[in-house]
């Protein structure tokens, strides 16, 4: 099953706004440093980078690493200048990417 | 050798007694887990965007939607709407299955619907998509009391009684030593709650992922060192009946987050 994630944010805004962005992601972020009981190593499984952007411009952006727990919770606040697709997405290992967009109407 | 003390031996055991004659909780003391939880942990649950058992809903709201097989029906054809056919249905559960003469809790209804009705395969208990669907199904009982048939369930709750109240494992402890005699103190660092199963299928902090009360419960009887039961099998099943059963009236909280 493919992985599922929630971007909630206030689908309208006056200018000037400032805007709290809320995301939640379903991912195992398998750490790498745990071993099965066999003793082999579980290979890392972790979400590298988060990226938002505002009609195509970069906003917001963070690196994770293996200390973060799975699924997780990633919130930040931007100011809303224009009316435009907020857009984030999330890349890992294994060519995970996953990605959320939603419209919103600044005034 | 006969000068060994014996005091300390003689007081634990009168200790012991003590705790043992405590029993079970008076309806009026009943309280969920949520209630002696952190405050953080709680806002965790409370918010629709944090809580992570919402992507599970997720999951369950499309499988509910989505054929198992070309030739199969989706649980939607049948089922319409789980908004409203689904409604209070969690909360009956553990019920008495006539045709089958059996108790069968929520998971076990999902997977006698998928091999009689959708003609596909039962879901391992704990797997990706039975967790979504249970909690697809049990969010839809969210702030409904829980109302236990314990006429037809007579059996199956004393049976479940038995063991919550049997000494089990190298530790010889029984489940009501901590959650009827000493719930609210510490077990380590964590506050011991009383042990109701109103969030189930649940977020737990600690699996990082959802999981079942049969999860929970297995996880409870390798703590006390105890032979385990398997998921969905007879003696979880009375357990889950007698658990349910001791939370009548409390409400459905599904999708919890515990710690």
């Amino acid at each position: 099953m493919s992985s599922r994630a929630i971007l909630r944010v206030n689908p309208t805004a006056r200018s000037g706004e400032i805007l709290s962005v809320r995301t939640l992601i379903q991912h195992k972020m398998e750490s790498g440093f745990r071993y099965t009981t066999t003793g082999e190593r579980v290979p890392r499984d972790i979400i590298t980078s988060f990226v938002a952007t505002w009609d195509g411009e970069e906003i917001w952006r963070a690196d994770l690493s293996s200390a973060i727990a799975a699924n997780p919770f990633v919130a930040f606040t931007t100011v809303a200048t224009k009316t435009g697709v907020l857009r984030v997405v999330w890349r890992g290992d294994n060519g995970f990417e996953h990605a959320e967009e939603t419209r919103i109407t600044v005034t | 050798m006969s000068a060994f003390p014996r005091w300390p031996l003689i007081l634990a055991l009168v200790a012991l007694t003590t705790l043992a004659l405590a029993g079970e909780i008076p309806r009026e003391q009943r309280r969920s887990g949520y209630e002696q939880m952190s405050p953080a942990t709680r806002a965790m649950q409370d918010d629709e965007t944090a809580n992570p058992g919402l992507l599970w809903l997720l999951d369950g709201e499309a499988l509910w939607k989505a054929k198992p097989n070309a030739t199969a029906r989706a649980c939607a054809d049948c089922h319409g709407d789980a908004r409203t056919s689904m409604k209070g249905v969690a909360a009956r559960h553990p019920a008495f299955d006539a045709t089958l003469g059996a108790t069968v809790n929520l998971e076990g209804r999902i997977n006698i619907c998928r091999i009689e009705q959708q003609q596909t395969t039962a879901l391992a208990y704990d797997s990706k998509e039975l967790l979504g669907l249970s909690a697809w199904v049990t969010a839809q009982s969210k702030g409904l009391p829980i109302v236990i048939d314990a006429g037809k369930l007579a059996t199956e709750i004393a049976a479940g009684k038995r063991l919550f109240e049997l000494r089990q494992g190298q530790l010889n402890l029984s489940c009501a030593q901590c959650h009827d005699d000493n719930w609210g103190r510490k077990l380590a660092g964590n506050t011991i709650p009383q042990g109701h199963p109103t969030g189930y299928p649940q977020y737990r902090l600690e699996w990082q992922t959802v999981g079942s009360l049969h999860r929970r419960l297995r996880n409870c009887l390798t703590g006390m060192r105890a032979e385990n039961f398997a998921a969905g099998s007879p003696e979880l099943i009375a357990l889950e009946s007698y658990l349910m059963w001791r939370a009548e009236g409390m409400v459905i909280e599904s999708p919890a987050v515990r710690p």
